[in-house]
């Protein structure tokens, strides 16, 4: 197993965002979490890397308890996020984005993916010294998952990715997700409040509401479950 | 003619020596959002070290002035940053997360707490040392006035000139370079790139703290007095700089250390002397009022 939560909780101020959060990711699978805004999608993806910390339960990864590490610790464990909103850097070049992202890799391993990721994303390779700020958002997103993956991660995060983009955009990124995990074996936790586009390229998904998994199946038992299309599909998210 | 050349060489020591306390500020600035207070303290700090030094090179009869320069410089540079370092680890890092007033009390307490800690070791009185660079060059001679760079200025020049070109390239060139920027823009993405940002805020301060230090060298070298009370008006008039450049800006800080080194001279030169500084403050004021962002500052921008 490369990831495991078990019984997570977790709280952001004094809301009580994680009550017992049991999710498992195995190597090679690309996992979707679904759920209504705030039902603890993106601080299960936080808590993953200690921010906020988990205040009960056990986070392994890869065989090693991470569950009270360093932010910065968890990260060059292999983890790698695209978080919501992105989150480049704006004042730096897309060039020194993709730097960052490589930070604590081999450096030997830098030229072969920036053309890796230059090949899966050629308008970074056209704007490469231009400011990440200055940048479209569907192209920022493009940097940040660039970005996260010039650190060769084991697991990969994507919180929200297709949010805000053009409908190109959102093709394009789905297409991506597909592309890593087929041909790179690149495991994958992704975050989607497009949950029919989300449950058809993932192999297994996890239902969250008000803080914990109501629902766990394959994708397509989701897709076909009752409560998920009444809940998630149907109800204007598809 | 000749005086206004005089005062553009005097202005320049002057402002080569803000620009380096303003760094400091500015840095800090740029990473936690806060004004480190006790940074001209550090400053003070850094010239009774290098007051130390130089007393025991004499008393053992170092007579290579370079030599004796570069030890005083690295001794100074070294203890100073352990100090940048320990004001952060004692005074700022706990209170990291805390509301935005906390650290600013923090950072006034540290700074009266320094100024006593000198005051009681090292006794209220100013501190002279010898000359340790005397003579320069004269540049021009005219019937009533000879305009000269001591050789102690041109050091001065030279030496800030060197250090802010090299500092400028490793903040925009290297690794560490790209991870205080980093966590300047965003520190929680930083971190979740494995960027040790804890780590990364001691380092600008011990950085910080090592560019005041080569100004507190510089001023014992030109100067030749101290006393515990240096780093109050010398940290404000770099404070005065940094906000002048751009807080948070690193060009900004060297144009604006350049800028009120040049001001005071002049308005010393041909105004009042002894309202120098308030011409330096009245400046701070000005800029507050008409244009916080500073010279080559970025205007704040609430993030969303």
């Amino acid at each position: 197993m490369m990831l495991t939560m078990t019984g997570v909780h977790a709280h952001y101020g004094h809301i009580h965002a994680l009550r017992g959060i049991d999710v498992e990711v195995q190597a090679g699978e690309i996992v979707t979490l679904i759920g209504a805004n705030g039902a603890g999608k993106s601080t299960l993806m936080m808590s993953l890397f200690g921010n906020p910390r988990a205040s009960a339960g056990q986070i392994v990864f890869d065989g090693e308890d991470i569950t009270g590490l360093a932010t910065h610790e968890i990260a060059l464990r292999g983890i790698s996020l695209v978080p919501e909103g992105r989150r480049v850097f704006p004042r730096m070049t897309v060039f020194e984005n993709l730097q960052m992202g490589a930070g604590f890799a081999a450096a030997e391993n830098f030229e072969a993916d920036l053309a890796r990721v230059f090949a899966m994303f050629p308008i970074l390779d056209e704007r490469k010294m231009q400011r990440a700020g200055t940048l479209s958002g569907g192209e920022q997103q493009m940097l940040a998952i660039g970005r996260a993956l010039m650190s060769r991660p084991k697991l990969l995060l994507l919180d929200e990715p297709s949010l805000g983009l053009a409908p190109i955009y959102i093709r394009r990124i789905f297409q991506i997700v597909r592309e890593l995990n087929r041909d790179h074996g690149m495991t994958i936790l992704l975050v989607e409040q497009n949950a029919n586009q989300a449950l058809k390229v993932a192999h297994r998904g996890y239902v969250l509401q008000h803080g914990g998994v109501t629902l766990a199946g394959s994708g397509e038992e989701l897709l076909a479950s009752p409560e998920v299309r009444a809940a998630y599909l149907e109800g204007g998210h598809g | 003619m000749a005086y206004a050349l005089q005062q553009l060489i005097n202005g320049l020591t002057l402002g080569a020596m803000y620009g380096l306390i303003a760094i400091g500020y500015t840095m800090v600035y740029g990473i936690i959002g806060m004004i480190n207070f006790a940074h001209g303290d550090i400053f003070m700090v850094s010239a009774f070290i290098a007051v130390t030094c130089f007393t025991l090179l004499a008393a053992a009869d170092v007579s290579s002035i370079p030599l004796a320069l570069m030890f005083v410089l690295v001794v100074s540079m070294f203890f100073t940053s352990a100090y940048g370092w320990a004001v952060e680890r004692v005074a700022y890092r706990p209170l990291r997360g805390s509301t935005r007033l906390a650290p600013l009390i923090s950072a006034i307490g540290m700074s009266i707490f320094l100024q006593n800690t000198v005051q009681l070791t090292q006794g209220a009185r100013v501190k002279p040392i010898p000359p340790v660079i005397e003579g320069g060059i004269e540049l021009w001679q005219t019937p009533d006035f000879t305009v000269q760079i001591g050789w102690s200025q041109l050091l001065i020049i030279v030496t800030t000139v060197v250090l802010m070109v090299a500092f400028t390239w490793m903040i925009t060139h290297t690794a560490f370079g790209r991870q205080q920027r980093s966590c300047e823009q965003d520190r929680t993405m930083a971190a979740l790139l494995g960027v040790n940002v804890d780590r990364t805020i001691s380092l600008t301060f011990m950085l910080g703290a090592a560019l005041a230090a080569v100004a507190g060298v510089m001023v014992t070298v030109y100067y030749g007095v101290v006393d515990f009370f240096i780093g109050f008006l010398a940290g404000i008039k770099a404070f005065t700089a940094a906000v002048l450049g751009g807080i948070g800006s690193l060009p900004g800080a060297m144009l604006g250390g350049l800028l009120i080194g040049l001001i005071e001279s002049f308005w010393a030169a041909y105004l009042w002397a002894e309202y120098k500084d308030v011409a330096t403050f009245g400046i701070l004021c000005l800029v507050l009022m008409l244009r916080p962002s500073g010279l080559l500052g970025r205007p704040e921008v609430e993030k969303v």
